[in-house]
């Protein structure tokens, strides 16, 4: 057994069945190796994208992503995919090919030192220096991917520890690292803390983020929700924590978000910040927060805690083991007055102005849509103008809403919906992106189709990169500078080319029938929809 | 608001430029650092005094922590620790002021450990302070080179 033998048997230990790479020469043992295993390797188009399924694949699965690139370019070319799964701590395991390892620092072909440089983006790195440790490297990795705070691992391999004869693989049971502990109980004096205070409390508020979802949480939210009437707002990483249509849910807050989501978070004397950072884009000035606001952060990762927002009780520990902890106690209390102020001001909220008719309406689009989604079905959306209106108008049934929250990197819907299907082929998963997104990643049409792989695209066609338009309009007072797109190339022609079915729709008229052909089709389809050049998020 | 991190990590390659790294990438300070190995060869001691307010100090801490190459973290202020630097300090002396530069680390209890006919180098181990100080009663002086260790501290034993 040589080395890259022993990194694929501990991806089968692992449990790994599929992953998603790019070769390259100094990763090529590994690729070797892999063909006498089970486990499938997606070839994508750029090492990027292979980074962005395997987190689409994380978030649908729940088990880390596995990507696996070459050295040098490879590398480097991970890095983005690698830094937008660590901002929205998203467990993935990074395997690189390196030179080897006698050439080392030698500035030697396609050599980066990658380790050094993806140190800010990742959870933790090797490089694999002697191949007896692969086992226990191994190991480890999984375990920090997927303990904790989540997030990505990288395991850089030289060629030459990828060749190097082993003997006695032993794949270890557990780990034993004195350095990585995660605490994942809460602390039983700060739990009674939560209920004093929700007794206390008149108006208070729950703002759940996407720790609720990638503790597995979403039920134990809403029963607490329940269990005392207490509303709740979401950040962006936060939706479909809670289904859009119950009744305590008040939507997302922050510049983007819903006026009453924020109206409740600025009247709460009681805030309940839940596996959320609270970055400027939620809360456009943190201070303002807990001025007279009593807040309770819950969060796995104690750092978190009173980095943009404070002072606060802390409470440090995994959100679904500390909603267990909570729903053993109990407490009396009635916020029927103040739910039904926001339900007050939630039924005076205004709707969003429509645009010319000529074009379709990306609001009425994304409800008509994600309504028409079956419950447990998947949504992909990218960034830009189509990600704040996805994040407004997305309904929320019982399926998973994804998105590059933290990082708002362009052109992840492709790849990670080509991820999230790998995932769970029995579901439909529809990626949303506008039409500069969708040619940041429209080289992936090739793996899905490659690969039989059937996502759904939509396209948002406006000819523009319309949130900076948007931006350098309000800004820069119309003086637009590098967002025009010109003349998107034609979509029909490029779903031709990639033998796929392809729809127009270019106004309101026919939106239905559109959509629920377009999604019941079982093979992959491209959706373009005109929108006005000028519509704007709000 | 300044505070001592004693740092305990693993001595692996690379961990000195990750927890650098740490500082540099959240915009924390470094306002001295010194390191070497413990009594174990496979622990290391990173010394950091660092500035801030509360909030940074503390999450400087918290960020720390999150190192997976992080044993164990003692944080102090400095009246509550025992902190030394050695400083070497190379000097242009001449007849003229010779005596006073000997009285000078006389009185800071500094030491002259190398001289020639017209250069001297003398070594100060104290607190940081006090190696500040003897700069400054040498400002007169031609300094040539100087060179210091950052700060070591140890908490105080009555406090440990």
């Amino acid at each position: 057994m040589i080395g890259a033998d022993a990194i694929v048997k501990c991806l089968e230990k692992e449990g790994v069945t599929t992953l998603f790479g790019y070769p390259g020469v100094a990763i090529c043992p590994f690729f070797n190796s892999i063909l006498n295993t089970k486990i499938e390797s997606i070839l994508v188009r750029s090492e990027q994208n292979a980074a962005h399924a395997a987190s689409g694949y994380a978030r649908v699965t729940g088990k880390p992503g596995v990507c696996v690139a070459t050295s040098g370019p490879g590398a480097t070319n991970l890095i983005t995919g690698i830094a937008t799964a660590y901002a929205d701590s998203i467990p993935l395991i990074c395997i690189t090919g390196q030179v080897d390892s006698n050439l080392l620092g030698g500035d030697v072909f396609q050599e980066a030192d990658i380790t050094g440089a993806a140190e800010s983006f990742v959870k933790y790195s090797y490089l694999v220096k002697n191949a007896a440790d692969i086992p226990r490297i191994m190991k480890e990795a999984f375990h920090i991917a997927t303990t904790g705070r989540k997030g990505p691992v990288l395991i850089d391999i030289p060629i030459d520890i990828q060749n190097k004869t082993i003997s006695g693989f032993k794949y270890p049971e557990s780990v034993n690292m004195r350095t990585y502990k995660p605490t994942v109980k809460g602390h039983a004096v700060q739990l009674k803390k939560v209920i004093t205070e929700l007794q206390k409390a008149k108006r208070p508020v729950i703002l759940a983020g996407g720790g609720v979802i990638l503790s597995g949480a979403r039920k134990e939210l809403r029963d607490f929700s329940h269990k005392y009437g207490i509303p709740v707002v979401t950040t962006m990483m936060g939706i479909s924590s809670i289904p859009s249509d119950d009744p305590l849910y008040y939507g997302m807050i922050g510049n983007n978000g819903r006026s009453y989501a924020n109206y409740a978070m600025a009247e709460s004397d009681l805030l309940i910040v839940i596996g959320a950072r609270i970055a400027d884009r939620a809360v456009s000035s943190p201070d303002l927060v807990a001025k007279d606001t009593v807040l309770i952060h819950i969060d796995v990762d104690p750092a978190e805690i009173g980095k943009n927002v404070g002072p606060t009780i802390p409470l440090v520990g995994d959100i679904k083991n500390i909603f267990n902890d909570l729903a053993k106690q109990d407490a009396v209390c009635d916020f029927s007055k103040w739910v039904g102020a926001l339900d007050e001001c939630r039924s005076q909220s205004m709707p969003r102005k429509a645009p010319r008719k000529s074009y379709v309406d990306p609001a009425k689009f994304i409800t008509t849509l994600s309504e028409k989604l079956a419950d447990n079905d998947i949504y992909v959306a990218d960034v830009g103008q189509n990600q704040m209106w996805s994040c407004m108008y997305y309904v929320a049934k019982s399926g998973k809403f994804l998105t590059s929250g933290g990082m708002g990197t362009m052109g992840y819907s492709i790849p990670a919906a080509i991820g999230a299907k790998k995932a769970d082929m029995k579901r439909n998963v529809v990626a949303v992106c506008g039409d500069g997104s969708f040619q940041m990643s429209m080289n992936e049409l090739a793996t899905m189709v490659e690969n039989k792989i059937p996502i759904k695209i939509v396209v948002f066609n406006n000819g523009y990169l319309g949130l900076v338009r948007e931006y350098q309009h309000n800004t820069y007072k119309a003086n637009y500078s590098m967002v025009n797109l010109g003349t998107v190339p034609d979509l029909s022609k490029i779903a031709e080319a990639y033998g796929i079915p392809f729809v127009r729709l270019k106004n309101d008229k026919n939106m239905k029938e559109t959509i629920d052909s377009f999604l019941a089709d079982k093979g992959p389809a491209l959706m373009e929809c005109m929108l006005d050049p000028m519509d704007t998020v709000k | 608001m300044k505070r001592l991190y004693s740092i305990l990590v693993e001595n692996r390659s690379g961990v000195l430029a990750k927890v650098c790294g740490l500082f540099a990438r959240r915009v924390f300070n470094i306002d001295s650092l010194a390191v070497g190995e413990t009594d174990d060869p496979k622990v290391s001691c990173i010394t950091i005094l660092s500035s801030g307010n509360e909030t940074t100090l503390e999450q400087i801490e918290k960020q720390l922590n999150k190192k997976i190459d992080v044993i164990k973290i003692k944080t102090f202020s400095e009246e509550e620790s025992i902190s030394r630097e050695l400083m070497l300090v190379k000097v242009r002396y001449t007849k003229s002021n010779r005596r006073e530069i000997m009285e000078v680390c006389e009185i800071l209890d500094a030491k002259i450990v190398d001289m020639s006919k017209n250069l001297m180098m003398i070594q100060i181990c104290d607190t940081p302070d006090k190696t500040a100080l003897l700069i400054k009663m040498l400002s007169d002086v031609a300094i040539i080179e100087v060179a210091r260790t950052g700060t070591l501290a140890l908490q105080k034993c009555s406090l440990s």
